[in-house]
């Protein structure tokens, strides 16, 4: 079965309100967006900008909170491991940040379930495991990814997630089943303690269901209950899904379960049939010497970082960036630092957030930085 | 066009003449004074740090309040001009058309001002709101926004009334400055001024074209034809939306509301005018050279944004309206704070005037704008006729003592 979506009372909306859309609406409110009249009415009531709405909210275990988001009428639906990103406003500020659904694909349903855990320093997971409630509008970017379970499905699908790195497989897990997929489906999921694991009633609902469907459980900090103990290695592998070697594997978790994954992976001669999400997490900061390299990725340049602002690295690398005033007032050399961590020399700030806008002239670099330049 | 740059004429002498003092300011004792304040070095840089721990508290304090604020503004504008276009349908009733002009005058001095100038500083970048991006917003003005930050975030706010350097000192039309050499030309200078403040966001517009360089050749080809291309884009989707489409939508009102939507758009060039010339031309303000400011420090910058701005006294409402540009001081100590902080730092900002023994002018707006045009009347005529500027001087010693 295909996962692509079937026409649903979703494109019809679309299409009427593109009609509705005449060129008319836009020299009304130059030099203004419509959508920034109609959401002062209802955020949700957008003709370009995709919101969603969280409709339900349940908490599966302390730090973890599972969200029900119905989304504007722009949203094309999601591939089971696909990602999306949402927009939340903390403190006056709106940060962006991924999450995988973790609902069926290519059903008529259309809502997005995010499950968010708790990060330490997680300004955003934080928020919402607090304080998300119904009726919260959020950004949202539509959903994309290349961690995708293939078409044609594989013979034997073996997922293996850790943590909230549950959610991209448990979405493909509910698309299989949903699709009537006969091939052998293992789950394997780690958490510290049972009481750490989200949507253990419908795993454990859809392994009584499906003869086809193995779901295993393993605890790094519990002995006893579940089906393994400890972290992942060969066994493990053998006793979750002994036919592995004829499987497709998807794989989502923190960083020590990818590492151990792969390594048994490849030593298997199998990394070849291995796939993964990375599950980001943010790098500690030390600011401390000049350090790391700085990308200037908008013109595929990359130079050491030698401690000078952005601006000047830029141009001691031959580019040329737009400035101004070179002291931060105005503003010009505004440009958007994709990934890695930054210092304010004004300030003293420190700023490790991901496609954040940064001043070049008084940001350095604090380690390995990104720069869509 | 008016508020064209007229001084590329031949008899125009360009600015400035340093022929008065050698720090460029016209140092004179104000009466019952011992002379001119002289800042030393160090206080200086003290003074900057002291700015800087203020701007720095201020930041630390921002969120959501300042996120609310500027959505209840927006709010506000929005619902002014959607009952300002509304009214319009009723423009046959002439108190209905009157409410109408009324509505949309107030919605068109809140988007440039309280929103438009202070977005486009980068004041709520912090917020990562798309809508509120200070590289991508766009006002209710004819001048595109991205000619406006160069010209305005860039050059006024960086070489703030460096002669030469600050195009904002005469707008490349006015003598505003005593340093700018008198000619014949200036006999002009109100009626300049006048036009000016009529055409106010075409003279805004033209600004960054720089038109005297244009015709001495200093400006070529390929600097401006983006400039008139961003003009036709965004200037002609103004003039279509006040001048034909929404006039079009109110048929047999047509010409009232195009009348209305003119005047809203005078009313606001009037304003804004007013409010922008009281921030730096009230007597008072001093201007400076070149030479002197060309090895600054953080802390003389401060100095010079204090010095060479001004402030206008009154209620809440009236620093809304004035996109809290009558807190222009402030607004150039920190030009991306956003703009409604200013009142409430202020008075710590004064405080450090005083402490520091510096003007802190300030001042009603009558009084302001009144000695803004006496200043265009003044100047208008040969420096023998009027003797010159009484400024209070302050002189900034630039360089460390020797030891």
């Amino acid at each position: 079965m295909s996962i692509a979506t079937t026409p649903t009372s979703r494109g019809r909306r679309s299409s009427l309100l593109s009609r509705l859309r005449p060129r008319l609406l836009e020299t009304l409110t130059t030099p203004h967006a419509v959508d920034r009249y109609l959401e002062l009415v209802d955020p949700m009531m957008t003709v370009d900008d995709m919101r969603a709405e969280v409709v339900a909210v349940r908490h599966q275990t302390p730090d973890t909170v599972t969200l029900t988001l119905r989304p504007t009428w722009q949203w094309k639906g999601f591939a089971a491991g696909h990602f999306v990103q949402i927009g939340v406003v903390v403190d006056g500020v709106r940060h962006t940040r991924c999450y995988s659904p973790a609902g069926t694909a290519g059903t008529d349903d259309d809502t997005i379930e995010l499950t968010v855990k708790a990060q330490p320093d997680g300004i955003v997971s934080n928020y919402l495991v607090a304080s998300a409630k119904p009726g919260l509008v959020v950004n949202l970017a539509p959903a994309t990814g290349t961690f995708e379970l293939p078409s044609p499905r594989p013979d034997h699908v073996l997922l293996i997630s850790g943590g909230s790195g549950i959610t991209p497989v448990m979405s493909m897990l509910r698309t299989l089943v949903h699709e009537g997929y006969t091939g052998r489906v293992a789950f394997l999921h780690y958490a510290y303690t049972e009481n750490d694991v989200c949507y253990r009633a419908e795993l454990d609902r859809i392994a009584a269901e499906n003869d086809n469907v193995d779901v295993l459980y393993a605890y790094t900090d519990q002995q006893n209950g579940g089906h393994l103990h400890g972290f992942f290695d060969t066994e493990h592998l053998n006793v979750a899904a002994p036919w592995h070697a004829s499987a497709q594997t998807f794989l989502c978790g923190p960083p020590g379960l990818m590492k151990g994954v792969r390594s048994v992976f490849d030593e298997l001669g199998l990394s070849e049939s291995l796939f993964s999400e990375e599950f980001v997490t943010a790098v500690p900061v030390v600011d401390g010497d000049a350090s790391g390299t700085v990308s200037f990725s908008g013109s595929s340049v990359e130079a050491e970082n030698d401690g000078a602002t952005l601006l000047e690295q830029a141009e001691n690398a031959g580019l040329t960036p737009e400035f101004g005033c070179r002291m931060g007032i105005c503003f010009t050399c505004t440009a958007i630092k994709k990934s890695g961590c930054t210092r304010n020399v004004k300030t003293g700030e420190l700023d490790s957030d991901p496609d954040n806008e940064i001043q070049l002239c008084i940001s350095v670099p604090v380690g390995d930085v990104d720069i869509d330049v | 066009m008016f508020g064209l740059s007229l001084s590329f004429l031949p008899f125009i002498g360009s600015s400035s003449a340093p022929d008065t003092t050698t720090s460029g300011v016209d140092v004179l004792d104000e009466p019952g004074t011992d002379g001119p304040v002289v800042l030393s070095y160090e206080a200086v840089e003290e003074l900057g740090r002291k700015l800087d721990d203020l701007r720095a508290r201020t930041v630390a304090d921002l969120g959501q309040e300042d996120r609310d604020y500027i959505f209840k503004i927006i709010k506000a504008q929005r619902g002014l001009e959607v009952a300002g276009r509304g009214l319009m349908y009723f423009g046959f009733f002439p108190p209905a058309w009157i409410a109408a002009v009324s509505a949309l005058s107030l919605s068109k001095i809140l988007d440039n001002m309280e929103i438009g100038h202070n977005v486009m500083h980068g004041q709520y970048d912090w917020m990562r709101e798309p809508g509120l991006n200070s590289k991508v917003f766009e006002w209710d003005n004819t001048c595109p926004g991205d000619q406006w930050r160069h010209s305005h975030n860039y050059m006024h706010h960086t070489y703030t009334n460096i002669l030469d350097m600050d195009r904002d000192i005469g707008y490349g039309i006015l003598r505003m400055d005593s340093a700018q050499k008198w000619n014949p030309y200036y006999l002009g200078n109100p009626i300049y001024a006048f036009l000016l403040m009529t055409f106010f966001e075409w003279g805004v517009m033209l600004h960054d074209l720089e038109a005297e360089n244009v015709i001495q050749g200093k400006r070529k080809w390929h600097d401006v034809k983006p400039l008139l291309e961003g003009w036709w884009k965004k200037a002609g989707r103004q003039v279509l939306k006040d001048y034909i489409v929404f006039p079009a939508l109110t048929g047999p009102m047509f010409v009232p509301t195009l009348v209305g939507n003119f005047t809203a758009n005078i009313v606001r060039n009037v304003w804004a005018y007013s409010i922008i010339f009281c921030g730096h031309f009230p007597t008072g303000v001093q201007t400076f050279t070149v030479e002197e400011t060309a090895q600054e420090t953080r802390g003389q910058w401060y100095v010079r944004q204090m010095l060479g701005s001004a402030n206008i006294e009154g209620g809440q409402l009236f620093h809304i309206m004035s996109g809290n540009l009558s807190h222009q001081i402030e607004h150039h100590l920190f030009p991306d704070l956003p703009a409604h902080r200013y009142p409430q730092i202020a008075p710590e900002v004064k405080a450090l005037c005083e402490e520091y023994g510096l003007p802190y002018n300030t001042g009603g707006f009558f009084h302001q704008i009144g000695t803004v045009w006496g200043k265009i009347f003044r100047l208008a005529l040969p420096d023998r006729f009027t003797g010159v500027d009484k400024v209070t001087g302050v002189i900034i010693e630039r360089e460390k003592a020797a030891a």
